[in-house]
């Protein structure tokens, strides 16, 4: 990681990242102004659940937005507080829901830091395949929806049937479909089911062609690269200032991704790429997505080929009590940097869990994003930012 | 680097302790603005995972304050923490990373933490006009501010 250089820091001007909405100011030139506040949600199809964004247009043309947050909140690191730690296992399932998968993957290793316990081999590379088949979902949801509010409908058709597959075989592990709660602090709970590794493969052999059928869909598609091309341009040095992670932020050219950086689990084991952008438009986060996909599927293959045999489960004791002290441990979510940090007080109950949500970092930079573009970019840009509102709100 | 800053602050500096393999150090929170800026500019420390709080009701200075920062180039971590008053402001980091903005708000929401020169200290989560703020310690998980609730949502209770 050593070749990425900071960027002109000190030439960036702060106030760029502001909205200026000034809805509290009166609207002096209310006749002559062609300004218009308008709504968009909470309550509305492309936005991805309840998100309402204010907009500030001049006729079709965007000058600033704010967005209006909350609406899914549930208060879900006051729950922690409440609970023991593993029964707050299954609630940070319910964040990012179309990656839970991840979700508890970041809490599970994040506890067993503080426990200072390590997960086995084998239940590591358990963690590894699931989490990689969830990136997989999660970016074959974000690609079908996203194309949706692009106008592209028979995307959506595809992805979903493909990503059917992924959950037929989470469903025959854990029993579940998205909230799967399938990892337990200090391993895996269940073992792999008779075939699980057939299964894999199966839909390892499966998968590749349709990804290239999404891609003849869409990648050389006139109307797409339309909608696409130098929409929603963020520069590298905007989004490190943004804190924008994930696919978003390799978009625009960092080559920065937590499993090659940071490794975890078992992915120091493995071989794959990280897929970098240049232009940081929305073209660029679509191909990256796109092969961050083939690269999952590698990792996967991988996996499944050297997947040791021994315990799931590391010795952890019936009533856990971490010690105290704090810890953070963040992993790469399909979204970005998912990160928990959590304070032991030495009782069975966290003192605090706070979570770093990627998609909450990443929905601020959309009003850098959009400010200067069309309405219809606007709905562009929250597609191509991924962004799942029961994260942002927890 | 802890070397260079505990030369320039002295004893601004409480204690720079290495915890689990992770770093952090403790300052005065009236050097903490200065200590940041020198992370990202000197230390290159340009990437602001998280800001966030822990509130300690039975201490004098109530609350913990936690800057997570990561460097690109160095691949390392590190958290500055402080600890302030119930009441106590601290200056805001938005002017370092944008990313502070959104983050600053959501302490300010759920611990009530002012943020001195943030462009728009606002509730983030929760509501605009409720009473309380959640994660501090006094207040019950179930707790709702009822009136709020009647008056927006023409119910009885949220419960």
């Amino acid at each position: 990681m050593s070749d990425l250089k900071t960027p002109d820091l000190k030439t960036a001007d702060p106030t760029r990242f502001l909205s200026h909405l000034e809805l509290d100011q009166p609207d002096k030139t209310f006749l002559d102004s062609n300004e218009l506040v308008i709504n968009m949600g909470p309550q509305h199809p492309a936005t991805h659940g309840v998100l309402r964004v204010i907009l500030k247009l001049d006729g079709e043309k965007v000058l600033g937005t704010e967005c209006v947050i909350g609406y899914l909140h549930r208060g879900v690191e006051k729950i922690a507080e409440n609970r023991t730690y593993t029964m707050f296992n299954p609630y940070v399932d319910r964040m990012d829901y179309v990656a839970a998968v991840s979700n508890g993957l970041g809490y599970c290793e994040a506890v067993e830091k503080l426990l200072n316990i390590e997960a086995p081999p084998r239940a590591k590379y358990i963690r590894v395949i699931l989490t990689e088949l969830n990136r997989l979902a999660s970016h074959q949801l974000w690609l079908g929806t996203h194309a949706l509010d692009i106008g592209a409908m028979t995307p959506l058709f595809y992805t979903f049937r493909d990503r059917e597959e992924i959950l037929k075989i989470f469903e025959k592990y854990c029993g579940a479909r998205l909230t799967t709660h399938a990892f337990r602090i200090g391993g895996c709970q269940y073992e792999t089911y008779e075939g699980f590794e057939r299964d894999v493969i199966k839909f390892l052999d499966f998968v590749p062609p349709k990804i290239d059928e999404y891609e003849e869909l869409l990648t050389t598609n006139r109307i797409w690269l339309e909608r696409t091309k130098n929409v929603g341009v963020i520069s590298r040095a905007d989004a490190i200032a943004l804190g924008v992670t994930g696919p978003v932020l390799r978009a625009s050219g960092v080559k920065w991704d937590l499993r090659k950086a940071q490794p975890y689990a078992a992915y120091s084991d493995f071989d794959f790429e990280i897929p970098i952008g240049t232009n940081g438009d929305t073209y660029d986060r679509y191909s990256v997505r796109m092969e961050e996909m083939r690269q999952s599927l590698r990792i996967i293959r991988q996996a499944v080929e050297r997947i040791p045999e021994g315990p799931i489960m590391a010795k952890v004791p019936k009533v856990m009590k971490p010690p105290v002290g704090e810890i953070y441990h963040s992993i790469e979510a399909p979204k970005g940097e998912l990160g928990y940090f959590i304070v032991g007080d030495g009782s069975t109950q966290p003192y605090r869990i706070r979570v770093r949500p990627p998609s909450f970092v990443n929905l601020q930079a959309l009003d850098v994003m959009v400010r200067g573009a069309l309405v219809a970019d606007v709905i562009a840009v929250i597609g191509t930012l991924d962004i799942v509102l029961g994260e942002v709100d927890r | 680097m802890v070397a260079t800053l505990q030369g320039q602050y002295g004893s601004g500096i409480r204690e720079a302790v290495s915890y689990l393999g992770q770093n952090y150090m403790i300052v005065e929170p009236s050097i903490v603005s200065d200590v940041l800026q020198i992370l990202r500019d000197r230390e290159q420390f340009d990437y602001c995972v998280d800001v966030t709080a822990v509130h300690y009701p039975e201490r004098e200075k109530q609350f913990d304050l936690i800057w997570i920062l990561y460097s690109f180039a160095r691949n390392e971590r590190i958290r500055v923490k402080t600890m302030i008053a119930d009441g106590e402001s601290v200056p805001s980091a938005v002017s370092i990373w944008a990313t502070a903005n959104w983050l600053e708000r959501e302490v300010f929401d759920m611990f009530g933490i002012r943020f001195d020169g943030h462009p728009d200290l606002k509730r983030i989560l929760l509501p605009d006009g409720w009473k309380g703020h959640p994660l501090r310690k006094d207040y019950g998980i179930i707790q709702q501010d009822e009136e709020w609730v009647q008056a927006n949502l023409g119910i009885e209770s949220g419960q």
